[in-house]
Protein backbone atom coordinates (compact mmCIF):
# COMPACT_ATOMS: atom_id res chain seq x y z
CA UNK A 1 0.00 0.00 0.00
CA UNK A 2 1.44 3.72 -0.58
CA UNK A 3 1.32 5.91 2.33
CA UNK A 4 1.98 9.03 0.63
CA UNK A 5 -0.06 8.28 -2.76
CA UNK A 6 0.22 11.82 -5.13
CA UNK A 7 -3.41 12.50 -5.77
CA UNK A 8 -4.68 15.13 -8.11
CA UNK A 9 -8.55 16.59 -6.80
CA UNK A 10 -11.16 18.25 -8.95
CA UNK A 11 -13.78 20.54 -7.32
CA UNK A 12 -16.49 22.26 -9.36
CA UNK A 13 -19.89 22.11 -7.04
CA UNK A 14 -20.88 25.35 -6.59
CA UNK A 15 -18.71 28.70 -7.82
CA UNK A 16 -15.35 27.72 -7.13
CA UNK A 17 -13.48 25.98 -10.34
CA UNK A 18 -10.34 23.77 -7.92
CA UNK A 19 -7.57 21.32 -8.44
CA UNK A 20 -5.64 20.34 -5.55
CA UNK A 21 -2.27 18.26 -5.78
CA UNK A 22 -1.72 15.97 -2.14
CA UNK A 23 1.19 13.61 -1.46
CA UNK A 24 -0.45 12.25 1.53
CA UNK A 25 -1.46 14.53 3.73
CA UNK A 26 1.25 17.12 2.44
CA UNK A 27 -0.19 19.84 0.01
CA UNK A 28 1.61 20.58 -3.38
CA UNK A 29 -1.05 22.84 -4.63
CA UNK A 30 -4.38 24.60 -4.28
CA UNK A 31 -5.32 26.32 -7.62
CA UNK A 32 -8.92 27.79 -7.25
CA UNK A 33 -10.78 29.78 -10.44
CA UNK A 34 -13.91 31.37 -8.41
CA UNK A 35 -16.82 32.70 -10.98
CA UNK A 36 -18.14 34.62 -8.13
CA UNK A 37 -17.34 38.39 -9.92
CA UNK A 38 -20.65 37.08 -12.54
CA UNK A 39 -23.00 36.42 -9.56
CA UNK A 40 -22.00 39.70 -7.85
CA UNK A 41 -25.21 41.40 -10.00
CA UNK A 42 -27.63 38.96 -9.47
CA UNK A 43 -26.79 38.75 -5.41
CA UNK A 44 -26.26 35.07 -5.30
CA UNK A 45 -24.66 31.74 -7.41
CA UNK A 46 -26.83 31.56 -10.59
CA UNK A 47 -26.06 27.95 -11.71
CA UNK A 48 -26.29 28.33 -15.35
CA UNK A 49 -23.52 31.13 -15.48
CA UNK A 50 -21.48 28.74 -12.92
CA UNK A 51 -21.11 25.63 -15.31
CA UNK A 52 -20.28 27.73 -18.33
CA UNK A 53 -17.32 29.73 -16.24
CA UNK A 54 -16.34 25.79 -15.26
CA UNK A 55 -16.14 24.47 -18.89
CA UNK A 56 -13.62 27.70 -19.70
CA UNK A 57 -12.14 27.48 -16.32
CA UNK A 58 -10.85 23.58 -15.91
CA UNK A 59 -7.83 23.30 -18.31
CA UNK A 60 -6.16 26.31 -17.36
CA UNK A 61 -6.54 25.51 -13.33
CA UNK A 62 -5.67 21.95 -13.72
CA UNK A 63 -2.33 23.44 -15.98
CA UNK A 64 -1.60 25.67 -13.20
CA UNK A 65 -1.95 23.49 -10.15
CA UNK A 66 0.19 20.67 -12.28
CA UNK A 67 3.03 23.81 -12.49
CA UNK A 68 2.49 24.80 -8.90
CA UNK A 69 2.96 21.59 -7.55
CA UNK A 70 5.80 20.51 -10.05
CA UNK A 71 4.56 17.08 -11.12
CA UNK A 72 4.30 15.48 -14.50
CA UNK A 73 0.73 13.77 -14.57
CA UNK A 74 2.55 10.82 -15.27
CA UNK A 75 3.38 10.87 -12.01
CA UNK A 76 -0.29 10.93 -10.11
CA UNK A 77 -1.02 8.14 -8.27
CA UNK A 78 -5.07 8.64 -8.57
CA UNK A 79 -7.12 11.39 -9.29
CA UNK A 80 -10.09 12.84 -7.17
CA UNK A 81 -13.12 14.84 -7.92
CA UNK A 82 -16.57 15.58 -6.22
CA UNK A 83 -19.47 13.61 -7.34
CA UNK A 84 -21.89 15.52 -5.32
CA UNK A 85 -23.35 17.01 -3.49
CA UNK A 86 -23.51 20.68 -5.10
CA UNK A 87 -25.24 22.02 -8.39
CA UNK A 88 -26.12 19.51 -11.13
CA UNK A 89 -24.80 21.64 -14.07
CA UNK A 90 -21.31 22.31 -11.93
CA UNK A 91 -20.84 18.86 -11.02
CA UNK A 92 -21.13 17.15 -14.60
CA UNK A 93 -18.57 20.09 -15.84
CA UNK A 94 -15.56 18.76 -13.32
CA UNK A 95 -16.94 15.12 -13.10
CA UNK A 96 -16.66 15.10 -17.33
CA UNK A 97 -13.49 16.08 -16.97
CA UNK A 98 -11.94 14.22 -14.61
CA UNK A 99 -13.03 10.72 -16.25
CA UNK A 100 -11.33 11.87 -19.34
CA UNK A 101 -8.32 12.86 -17.31
CA UNK A 102 -8.84 9.42 -15.73
CA UNK A 103 -9.46 7.60 -19.06
CA UNK A 104 -5.97 9.38 -21.11
CA UNK A 105 -3.82 8.91 -18.41
CA UNK A 106 -4.75 5.45 -17.08
CA UNK A 107 -5.75 6.69 -13.41
CA UNK A 108 -7.88 5.29 -11.24
CA UNK A 109 -10.86 7.70 -10.47
CA UNK A 110 -12.14 8.18 -7.18
CA UNK A 111 -15.69 10.43 -6.58
CA UNK A 112 -15.53 11.73 -3.89
CA UNK A 113 -18.08 13.50 -1.17
CA UNK A 114 -17.94 17.13 -1.18
CA UNK A 115 -18.99 17.55 2.29
CA UNK A 116 -16.66 14.56 3.81
CA UNK A 117 -13.89 16.42 1.57
CA UNK A 118 -14.32 19.46 3.85
CA UNK A 119 -13.52 17.38 7.22
CA UNK A 120 -10.33 15.71 5.24
CA UNK A 121 -8.86 18.88 4.43
CA UNK A 122 -8.27 19.11 8.26
CA UNK A 123 -5.25 16.51 7.48
CA UNK A 124 -3.75 19.09 5.46
CA UNK A 125 -3.59 21.68 7.93
CA UNK A 126 -0.47 22.63 10.72
CA UNK A 127 -3.59 23.17 13.19
CA UNK A 128 -3.71 18.98 13.04
CA UNK A 129 -0.75 18.34 14.27
CA UNK A 130 -1.55 20.42 17.67
CA UNK A 131 -4.57 17.66 18.47
CA UNK A 132 -2.94 14.54 17.00
CA UNK A 133 1.00 13.35 16.93
CA UNK A 134 0.55 11.10 14.17
CA UNK A 135 -0.64 13.25 11.76
CA UNK A 136 -3.91 11.32 11.39
CA UNK A 137 -7.56 12.72 12.13
CA UNK A 138 -8.61 12.91 15.86
CA UNK A 139 -10.92 10.14 17.50
CA UNK A 140 -14.13 11.28 18.61
CA UNK A 141 -14.49 13.88 16.12
CA UNK A 142 -16.85 16.08 14.65
CA UNK A 143 -17.45 18.39 12.24
CA UNK A 144 -19.22 22.25 11.53
CA UNK A 145 -19.59 23.33 7.99
CA UNK A 146 -20.80 26.18 7.21
CA UNK A 147 -21.20 27.80 3.74
CA UNK A 148 -23.33 29.50 0.77
CA UNK A 149 -24.13 26.04 -0.33
CA UNK A 150 -24.62 23.99 3.15
CA UNK A 151 -24.91 24.05 6.77
CA UNK A 152 -24.75 20.69 8.91
CA UNK A 153 -23.15 18.69 11.92
CA UNK A 154 -21.25 15.37 11.04
CA UNK A 155 -19.75 13.11 13.12
CA UNK A 156 -16.72 11.68 11.60
CA UNK A 157 -16.90 7.70 13.13
CA UNK A 158 -13.86 7.67 10.28
CA UNK A 159 -12.50 9.54 7.51
CA UNK A 160 -12.59 6.69 4.54
CA UNK A 161 -15.32 4.56 6.20
CA UNK A 162 -18.08 6.07 8.62
CA UNK A 163 -19.23 9.44 8.47
CA UNK A 164 -22.74 10.03 10.31
CA UNK A 165 -24.90 13.37 9.44
CA UNK A 166 -26.43 14.63 12.73
CA UNK A 167 -27.99 17.52 11.54
CA UNK A 168 -28.44 20.10 8.51
CA UNK A 169 -30.03 22.95 7.45
CA UNK A 170 -33.91 22.39 6.17
CA UNK A 171 -34.21 25.44 3.33
CA UNK A 172 -31.40 27.55 3.23
CA UNK A 173 -28.10 27.64 4.12
CA UNK A 174 -26.23 30.10 6.34
CA UNK A 175 -24.56 31.79 3.67
CA UNK A 176 -27.37 31.94 1.65
CA UNK A 177 -28.59 33.60 4.38
CA UNK A 178 -26.19 36.12 4.96
CA UNK A 179 -26.48 36.90 1.00
CA UNK A 180 -29.96 37.37 1.15
CA UNK A 181 -30.12 39.69 4.31
CA UNK A 182 -26.98 41.99 3.17
CA UNK A 183 -28.90 42.59 0.01
CA UNK A 184 -32.31 43.55 2.02
CA UNK A 185 -29.84 46.10 3.98
CA UNK A 186 -28.17 46.99 0.74
CA UNK A 187 -24.79 45.54 1.22
CA UNK A 188 -22.64 44.05 -1.47
CA UNK A 189 -22.33 40.29 -2.41
CA UNK A 190 -21.33 37.92 -0.56
CA UNK A 191 -23.40 39.34 1.90
CA UNK A 192 -20.93 37.46 4.62
CA UNK A 193 -18.10 39.32 4.94
CA UNK A 194 -20.47 42.88 4.21
CA UNK A 195 -22.45 41.77 7.16
CA UNK A 196 -19.26 40.78 9.27
CA UNK A 197 -17.79 44.38 9.12
CA UNK A 198 -20.46 45.88 9.51
CA UNK A 199 -22.22 43.88 12.35
CA UNK A 200 -18.73 45.13 14.38
CA UNK A 201 -20.11 48.66 14.71
CA UNK A 202 -23.69 47.71 16.07
CA UNK A 203 -25.50 46.38 18.56
CA UNK A 204 -26.31 41.88 18.52
CA UNK A 205 -28.89 42.69 20.92
CA UNK A 206 -30.41 46.21 19.13
CA UNK A 207 -33.30 43.43 17.90
CA UNK A 208 -34.35 40.45 19.00
CA UNK A 209 -34.59 37.57 15.97
CA UNK A 210 -35.97 34.30 16.16
CA UNK A 211 -33.75 31.35 16.34
CA UNK A 212 -34.88 28.71 14.09
CA UNK A 213 -35.98 25.40 15.35
CA UNK A 214 -35.63 25.60 18.85
CA UNK A 215 -38.72 25.45 20.27
CA UNK A 216 -38.88 22.02 22.50
CA UNK A 217 -41.57 20.58 20.24
CA UNK A 218 -38.51 20.84 17.63
CA UNK A 219 -35.87 20.41 20.19
CA UNK A 220 -37.04 17.58 22.89
CA UNK A 221 -34.55 16.20 24.78
CA UNK A 222 -30.97 14.24 25.25
CA UNK A 223 -33.11 10.85 25.78
CA UNK A 224 -36.32 12.16 23.24
CA UNK A 225 -34.84 13.86 20.72
CA UNK A 226 -36.89 16.32 18.65
CA UNK A 227 -37.23 16.13 14.85
CA UNK A 228 -34.97 18.91 14.37
CA UNK A 229 -32.53 18.88 17.53
CA UNK A 230 -29.33 19.34 15.58
CA UNK A 231 -31.45 20.68 12.40
CA UNK A 232 -31.14 24.74 11.27
CA UNK A 233 -33.66 26.97 9.40
CA UNK A 234 -33.03 30.14 7.88
CA UNK A 235 -35.84 31.15 6.21
CA UNK A 236 -38.27 32.42 8.40
CA UNK A 237 -35.06 34.39 10.10
CA UNK A 238 -34.64 36.49 7.19
CA UNK A 239 -38.26 37.06 6.60
CA UNK A 240 -38.08 38.25 10.08
CA UNK A 241 -35.25 40.49 9.05
CA UNK A 242 -37.12 41.98 6.24
CA UNK A 243 -40.47 42.75 8.20
CA UNK A 244 -37.75 44.53 10.65
CA UNK A 245 -36.83 46.65 8.23
CA UNK A 246 -39.87 47.36 6.64
CA UNK A 247 -41.27 48.35 10.02
CA UNK A 248 -38.54 51.13 10.35
CA UNK A 249 -38.89 52.60 6.80
CA UNK A 250 -43.23 52.54 7.39
CA UNK A 251 -42.39 55.05 10.58
CA UNK A 252 -40.33 57.07 7.95
CA UNK A 253 -37.14 56.19 10.09
CA UNK A 254 -33.90 55.48 9.05
CA UNK A 255 -32.72 51.63 9.47
CA UNK A 256 -30.31 51.35 12.15
CA UNK A 257 -28.10 48.96 9.37
CA UNK A 258 -25.36 48.12 11.79
CA UNK A 259 -27.43 47.00 14.37
CA UNK A 260 -30.04 44.91 12.64
CA UNK A 261 -27.08 43.32 10.64
CA UNK A 262 -25.46 42.56 14.17
CA UNK A 263 -28.40 41.11 15.43
CA UNK A 264 -29.29 38.84 12.15
CA UNK A 265 -25.43 37.74 12.53
CA UNK A 266 -25.87 37.31 16.12
CA UNK A 267 -29.30 34.84 15.84
CA UNK A 268 -27.85 32.63 13.14
CA UNK A 269 -24.17 31.92 14.95
CA UNK A 270 -26.12 31.70 18.11
CA UNK A 271 -28.17 28.95 17.00
CA UNK A 272 -25.47 27.42 14.94
CA UNK A 273 -22.57 27.27 17.76
CA UNK A 274 -24.90 26.51 20.21
CA UNK A 275 -26.25 23.26 18.18
CA UNK A 276 -22.89 22.42 17.27
CA UNK A 277 -21.88 22.20 20.82
CA UNK A 278 -24.96 20.14 21.69
CA UNK A 279 -23.99 17.50 19.36
CA UNK A 280 -20.51 17.45 20.04
CA UNK A 281 -21.90 16.83 23.88
CA UNK A 282 -24.34 14.28 23.41
CA UNK A 283 -22.34 12.19 20.76
CA UNK A 284 -19.03 12.04 23.30
CA UNK A 285 -17.22 14.66 20.30
CA UNK A 286 -14.30 15.61 21.77
CA UNK A 287 -12.59 17.53 18.62
CA UNK A 288 -14.61 19.57 16.84
CA UNK A 289 -13.33 20.65 13.18
CA UNK A 290 -15.00 24.07 11.20
CA UNK A 291 -15.04 24.27 7.48
CA UNK A 292 -16.75 25.99 4.68
CA UNK A 293 -16.94 29.66 3.73
CA UNK A 294 -18.48 30.93 6.74
CA UNK A 295 -15.81 29.70 8.81
CA UNK A 296 -14.17 33.41 8.05
CA UNK A 297 -16.68 34.79 9.84
CA UNK A 298 -15.28 36.68 13.20
CA UNK A 299 -18.13 36.35 15.49
CA UNK A 300 -18.36 32.56 14.15
CA UNK A 301 -14.98 32.44 15.19
CA UNK A 302 -15.01 33.89 18.38
CA UNK A 303 -18.26 32.22 19.49
CA UNK A 304 -17.68 29.04 18.60
CA UNK A 305 -13.84 29.36 20.52
CA UNK A 306 -15.85 30.23 23.48
CA UNK A 307 -18.38 27.55 23.58
CA UNK A 308 -16.32 24.92 22.77
CA UNK A 309 -13.43 25.78 25.25
CA UNK A 310 -16.54 26.00 28.07
CA UNK A 311 -17.77 22.25 26.49
CA UNK A 312 -13.89 21.25 26.83
CA UNK A 313 -14.21 20.27 22.98
CA UNK A 314 -11.06 21.01 21.22
CA UNK A 315 -11.71 23.51 17.92
CA UNK A 316 -10.10 23.24 15.11
CA UNK A 317 -9.92 25.46 12.27
CA UNK A 318 -8.20 25.11 8.87
CA UNK A 319 -6.86 27.97 6.92
CA UNK A 320 -9.50 29.86 5.41
CA UNK A 321 -8.21 29.19 1.61
CA UNK A 322 -8.52 25.08 3.31
CA UNK A 323 -12.29 26.34 4.35
CA UNK A 324 -13.67 27.70 0.67
CA UNK A 325 -14.38 24.66 -1.50
CA UNK A 326 -11.51 23.64 -3.26
CA UNK A 327 -9.62 20.94 -5.69
CA UNK A 328 -7.06 20.26 -2.35
CA UNK A 329 -9.85 18.92 0.26
CA UNK A 330 -10.83 16.60 -2.77
CA UNK A 331 -7.28 15.32 -3.31
CA UNK A 332 -7.03 14.97 0.76
CA UNK A 333 -9.58 12.78 0.76
CA UNK A 334 -8.63 10.90 -2.35
CA UNK A 335 -5.66 10.28 -0.65
CA UNK A 336 -7.19 8.66 2.78
CA UNK A 337 -9.41 6.44 0.60
CA UNK A 338 -6.41 5.13 -1.47
CA UNK A 339 -4.27 4.92 1.79
CA UNK A 340 -6.77 2.82 2.98
CA UNK A 341 -7.01 0.95 -0.25
CA UNK A 342 -10.81 1.92 -1.07
CA UNK A 343 -11.57 0.87 -4.97
CA UNK A 344 -11.55 3.54 -7.30
CA UNK A 345 -15.26 4.39 -8.51
CA UNK A 346 -14.31 4.11 -12.28
CA UNK A 347 -15.66 5.84 -15.21
CA UNK A 348 -19.23 5.18 -15.53
CA UNK A 349 -20.76 6.90 -12.46
CA UNK A 350 -23.45 9.92 -12.44
CA UNK A 351 -22.55 13.20 -10.34
CA UNK A 352 -25.51 13.41 -7.50
CA UNK A 353 -26.42 16.38 -6.32
CA UNK A 354 -28.32 15.33 -2.90
CA UNK A 355 -25.42 12.74 -2.16
CA UNK A 356 -26.03 12.06 1.07
CA UNK A 357 -22.63 11.99 3.54
CA UNK A 358 -22.59 8.69 4.14
CA UNK A 359 -21.66 8.23 1.09
CA UNK A 360 -17.87 9.06 1.33
CA UNK A 361 -16.94 7.82 -2.80
CA UNK A 362 -19.24 6.02 -4.95
CA UNK A 363 -18.49 2.80 -5.70
CA UNK A 364 -17.55 1.74 -9.53
CA UNK A 365 -21.20 1.16 -11.61
CA UNK A 366 -22.44 -1.84 -12.92
CA UNK B 1 -27.53 11.66 -27.31
CA UNK B 2 -24.14 11.08 -26.28
CA UNK B 3 -21.80 9.47 -28.71
CA UNK B 4 -18.13 9.39 -29.99
CA UNK B 5 -16.41 8.15 -32.97
CA UNK B 6 -12.45 7.09 -34.12
CA UNK B 7 -12.48 7.68 -37.91
CA UNK B 8 -9.81 7.41 -40.58
CA UNK B 9 -9.24 9.48 -43.33
CA UNK B 10 -7.96 7.99 -46.56
CA UNK B 11 -6.26 11.05 -48.30
CA UNK B 12 -5.58 9.94 -51.36
CA UNK B 13 -8.70 8.41 -52.16
CA UNK B 14 -10.50 11.45 -50.85
CA UNK B 15 -12.98 12.97 -53.30
CA UNK B 16 -14.66 16.04 -51.97
CA UNK B 17 -16.88 16.56 -54.67
CA UNK B 18 -18.81 13.09 -54.59
CA UNK B 19 -18.66 13.32 -50.90
CA UNK B 20 -18.78 9.79 -50.68
CA UNK B 21 -18.79 8.52 -46.79
CA UNK B 22 -16.96 4.96 -47.69
CA UNK B 23 -13.38 7.35 -47.94
CA UNK B 24 -13.54 7.77 -44.07
CA UNK B 25 -13.47 4.91 -42.50
CA UNK B 26 -15.27 4.80 -39.16
CA UNK B 27 -12.89 2.76 -36.69
CA UNK B 28 -15.17 2.55 -33.88
CA UNK B 29 -18.03 4.20 -33.17
CA UNK B 30 -20.34 4.66 -29.99
CA UNK B 31 -23.60 6.08 -29.97
CA UNK B 32 -26.99 6.01 -27.26
CA UNK B 33 -30.08 7.62 -27.39
CA UNK B 34 -30.58 8.13 -23.87
CA UNK B 35 -30.36 11.87 -23.24
CA UNK B 36 -30.36 11.85 -20.00
CA UNK B 37 -27.01 9.53 -19.31
CA UNK B 38 -24.20 11.75 -20.76
CA UNK B 39 -22.46 11.16 -17.14
CA UNK B 40 -22.68 7.64 -17.39
CA UNK B 41 -22.27 6.70 -20.57
CA UNK B 42 -19.89 9.01 -22.37
CA UNK B 43 -16.70 8.25 -20.86
CA UNK B 44 -17.00 4.57 -20.72
CA UNK B 45 -17.95 5.35 -24.84
CA UNK B 46 -14.78 7.16 -25.40
CA UNK B 47 -12.75 4.48 -23.64
CA UNK B 48 -14.37 1.87 -25.78
CA UNK B 49 -12.94 3.28 -28.93
CA UNK B 50 -9.28 2.70 -28.21
CA UNK B 51 -7.35 -0.73 -27.26
CA UNK B 52 -6.72 -2.00 -24.11
CA UNK B 53 -4.55 -0.74 -22.72
CA UNK B 54 -4.39 2.36 -23.21
CA UNK B 55 -0.79 3.36 -21.61
CA UNK B 56 0.16 6.03 -23.78
CA UNK B 57 -1.72 8.46 -25.70
CA UNK B 58 -3.35 7.17 -29.15
CA UNK B 59 -2.05 8.30 -32.03
CA UNK B 60 -4.71 10.97 -33.09
CA UNK B 61 -3.73 13.69 -35.96
CA UNK B 62 -7.36 15.91 -34.28
CA UNK B 63 -9.71 15.77 -31.79
CA UNK B 64 -12.91 17.19 -32.72
CA UNK B 65 -16.46 18.48 -30.54
CA UNK B 66 -19.62 19.08 -31.49
CA UNK B 67 -20.43 22.96 -30.06
CA UNK B 68 -23.83 22.48 -30.44
CA UNK B 69 -26.24 24.38 -30.08
CA UNK B 70 -27.91 21.70 -27.81
CA UNK B 71 -28.98 21.43 -24.05
CA UNK B 72 -26.26 23.06 -22.13
CA UNK B 73 -25.33 20.31 -19.70
CA UNK B 74 -25.04 17.68 -22.43
CA UNK B 75 -22.70 19.88 -24.30
CA UNK B 76 -20.63 20.74 -21.73
CA UNK B 77 -19.85 17.14 -20.93
CA UNK B 78 -18.57 16.66 -24.40
CA UNK B 79 -16.35 20.02 -24.32
CA UNK B 80 -14.96 19.24 -21.14
CA UNK B 81 -14.24 15.95 -22.00
CA UNK B 82 -12.56 16.45 -25.52
CA UNK B 83 -10.30 19.74 -24.25
CA UNK B 84 -9.44 17.40 -21.02
CA UNK B 85 -8.26 14.61 -23.55
CA UNK B 86 -6.93 17.52 -26.14
CA UNK B 87 -4.71 18.96 -23.02
CA UNK B 88 -3.54 15.34 -21.70
CA UNK B 89 -2.51 13.89 -25.17
CA UNK B 90 -1.10 16.66 -26.60
CA UNK B 91 -3.37 16.63 -29.39
CA UNK B 92 -4.85 19.35 -31.65
CA UNK B 93 -8.20 20.39 -30.73
CA UNK B 94 -11.40 21.46 -33.07
CA UNK B 95 -14.74 22.46 -32.63
CA UNK B 96 -17.57 21.89 -35.51
CA UNK B 97 -21.38 22.96 -35.06
CA UNK B 98 -23.18 20.26 -34.49
CA UNK B 99 -25.60 20.84 -37.18
CA UNK B 100 -23.23 20.18 -39.77
CA UNK B 101 -22.46 16.96 -38.82
CA UNK B 102 -26.32 16.17 -39.40
CA UNK B 103 -25.89 18.23 -42.63
CA UNK B 104 -23.22 16.04 -44.32
CA UNK B 105 -25.77 12.58 -43.26
CA UNK B 106 -28.28 14.21 -45.43
CA UNK B 107 -25.55 14.89 -48.35
CA UNK B 108 -23.95 11.77 -47.82
CA UNK B 109 -26.94 9.89 -47.57
CA UNK B 110 -26.27 7.26 -51.08
CA UNK B 111 -27.51 10.79 -53.09
CA UNK B 112 -30.96 9.94 -52.29
CA UNK B 113 -31.13 13.81 -50.73
CA UNK B 114 -28.53 15.36 -52.49
CA UNK B 115 -30.12 14.83 -55.64
CA UNK B 116 -34.14 16.10 -54.04
CA UNK B 117 -32.12 19.57 -52.50
CA UNK B 118 -33.04 21.82 -54.64
CA UNK B 119 -30.99 25.03 -55.40
CA UNK B 120 -32.22 27.23 -52.51
CA UNK B 121 -30.43 24.15 -50.05
CA UNK B 122 -32.19 22.56 -47.05
CA UNK B 123 -32.94 23.26 -43.28
CA UNK B 124 -31.19 20.93 -40.19
CA UNK B 125 -33.10 21.22 -37.36
CA UNK B 126 -33.14 19.57 -33.74
CA UNK B 127 -35.07 20.25 -30.65
CA UNK B 128 -34.23 23.32 -28.76
CA UNK B 129 -37.24 22.98 -26.15
CA UNK B 130 -39.63 25.14 -25.38
CA UNK B 131 -41.45 25.16 -28.48
CA UNK B 132 -38.29 26.11 -30.26
CA UNK B 133 -35.75 24.41 -32.89
CA UNK B 134 -31.97 24.95 -33.12
CA UNK B 135 -31.90 25.00 -37.14
CA UNK B 136 -29.61 25.70 -39.71
CA UNK B 137 -29.37 26.56 -43.69
CA UNK B 138 -27.37 24.62 -45.62
CA UNK B 139 -26.67 24.99 -49.71
CA UNK B 140 -26.19 21.83 -51.76
CA UNK B 141 -22.82 21.34 -51.55
CA UNK B 142 -22.98 21.50 -47.59
CA UNK B 143 -21.71 25.32 -47.29
CA UNK B 144 -23.57 26.98 -44.51
CA UNK B 145 -25.79 29.91 -45.67
CA UNK B 146 -27.62 30.83 -42.50
CA UNK B 147 -27.33 30.17 -38.80
CA UNK B 148 -26.94 28.61 -36.40
CA UNK B 149 -30.36 29.78 -34.93
CA UNK B 150 -32.90 29.02 -32.57
CA UNK B 151 -36.49 29.93 -32.23
CA UNK B 152 -39.64 28.65 -33.29
CA UNK B 153 -40.66 26.80 -36.59
CA UNK B 154 -42.35 29.55 -38.17
CA UNK B 155 -39.29 30.87 -38.90
CA UNK B 156 -38.45 28.34 -41.35
CA UNK B 157 -40.19 28.71 -44.96
CA UNK B 158 -40.00 26.87 -48.06
CA UNK B 159 -37.23 24.41 -47.70
CA UNK B 160 -36.90 20.54 -47.05
CA UNK B 161 -35.89 20.42 -43.34
CA UNK B 162 -33.91 17.38 -42.20
CA UNK B 163 -33.34 16.26 -38.41
CA UNK B 164 -35.76 15.37 -35.40
CA UNK B 165 -36.78 19.47 -34.93
CA UNK B 166 -38.31 18.82 -38.31
CA UNK B 167 -40.35 15.76 -37.09
CA UNK B 168 -41.59 17.32 -33.76
CA UNK B 169 -43.05 20.83 -35.66
CA UNK B 170 -43.92 18.46 -39.23
CA UNK B 171 -47.36 20.32 -39.20
CA UNK B 172 -46.08 23.97 -38.56
CA UNK B 173 -43.25 23.86 -40.68
CA UNK B 174 -45.38 21.83 -43.48
CA UNK B 175 -48.11 25.75 -43.64
CA UNK B 176 -44.82 27.37 -44.20
CA UNK B 177 -44.64 25.23 -47.52
CA UNK B 178 -41.39 23.35 -45.95
CA UNK B 179 -41.15 19.72 -46.53
CA UNK B 180 -40.01 17.03 -44.44
CA UNK B 181 -38.32 14.06 -46.02
CA UNK B 182 -39.01 10.76 -44.51
CA UNK B 183 -36.52 9.22 -42.69
CA UNK B 184 -34.85 12.08 -41.26
CA UNK B 185 -37.99 12.90 -38.46
CA UNK B 186 -35.93 11.72 -35.65
CA UNK B 187 -32.46 12.45 -37.16
CA UNK B 188 -29.81 13.41 -34.18
CA UNK B 189 -26.16 15.04 -34.81
CA UNK B 190 -23.48 11.84 -34.12
CA UNK B 191 -19.86 11.53 -33.63
CA UNK B 192 -19.39 9.81 -36.79
CA UNK B 193 -20.76 12.10 -39.18
CA UNK B 194 -19.09 14.92 -37.01
CA UNK B 195 -15.98 13.69 -37.68
CA UNK B 196 -16.50 12.60 -41.11
CA UNK B 197 -17.10 16.25 -41.69
CA UNK B 198 -14.50 17.59 -40.05
CA UNK B 199 -11.71 15.05 -41.73
CA UNK B 200 -13.44 16.67 -44.83
CA UNK B 201 -12.67 19.84 -44.14
CA UNK B 202 -8.99 19.34 -42.68
CA UNK B 203 -8.38 16.96 -45.72
CA UNK B 204 -9.72 20.58 -48.07
CA UNK B 205 -7.46 22.32 -46.00
CA UNK B 206 -10.27 24.22 -44.69
CA UNK B 207 -10.27 25.77 -41.08
CA UNK B 208 -12.51 24.41 -38.13
CA UNK B 209 -13.65 26.24 -35.18
CA UNK B 210 -12.70 26.46 -31.57
CA UNK B 211 -14.62 24.64 -29.02
CA UNK B 212 -16.23 28.13 -27.47
CA UNK B 213 -19.97 26.15 -27.51
CA UNK B 214 -22.79 27.80 -28.98
CA UNK B 215 -25.35 27.95 -26.33
CA UNK B 216 -27.62 30.79 -28.54
CA UNK B 217 -29.25 31.08 -24.86
CA UNK B 218 -28.50 33.90 -22.00
CA UNK B 219 -29.20 31.76 -19.05
CA UNK B 220 -32.50 32.52 -17.46
CA UNK B 221 -30.91 34.31 -14.10
CA UNK B 222 -32.59 38.13 -13.72
CA UNK B 223 -30.93 40.84 -12.26
CA UNK B 224 -33.08 41.05 -9.05
CA UNK B 225 -35.47 43.93 -9.15
CA UNK B 226 -36.13 46.34 -6.42
CA UNK B 227 -37.44 44.21 -3.15
CA UNK B 228 -40.46 43.03 -2.55
CA UNK B 229 -42.32 43.40 0.76
CA UNK B 230 -42.39 40.36 3.18
CA UNK B 231 -45.55 41.53 4.34
ZN1 LIG C 1 -18.39 23.38 0.28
Amino acid sequence: MNATPLVLGIESSCDETGVGIVRGTELLANTVSSSMELHVRFGGVIPEIASRAHLDAFVPTLRAALAEAGVALADVDAIAVTSGPGLAGALMVGVSAAKALALATGKPLYAINHLVAHVGVGLLDPSIAAVTATGALPENLGALLVSGGHTEILRVHSIAEHVELLGATIDDAAGEAFDKVARLLGLAYPGGPAIDKLARQGNPKAVRFPRGLTMPKYMGTAEAPGPHRYDFSFSGLKTAVARCVEGYEAAGADVPVADVAASFQEAVLDVITAKAVLACREHAITTLLLGGGVAANSRLRELLAARCRSAGITLLVPAFSLCTDNGAMVAALGAQLVMRGVAPGGLAFAPDSSLPVSSISLPAAG
Amino acid sequence: MASAALVRLDIEELDIEEGDAGRVIVEAAFATDDTRSHAEVLAPGVRGLFADPLTEGPALDAIVVGTGPGPFTGLRTGIAMARTLAFVWGVPLYGLMSLEALAWDVLDDGGTHRARVAAGGFVVATDARRKELYWAHYAPDGTLLDGPHVGPAADITDLPVFGAGAGLYAEALAANGCTVPAGYAAAQPTARALARAAARRLAAGETLDDTTPLYLRESDAKVPGPRKRAL
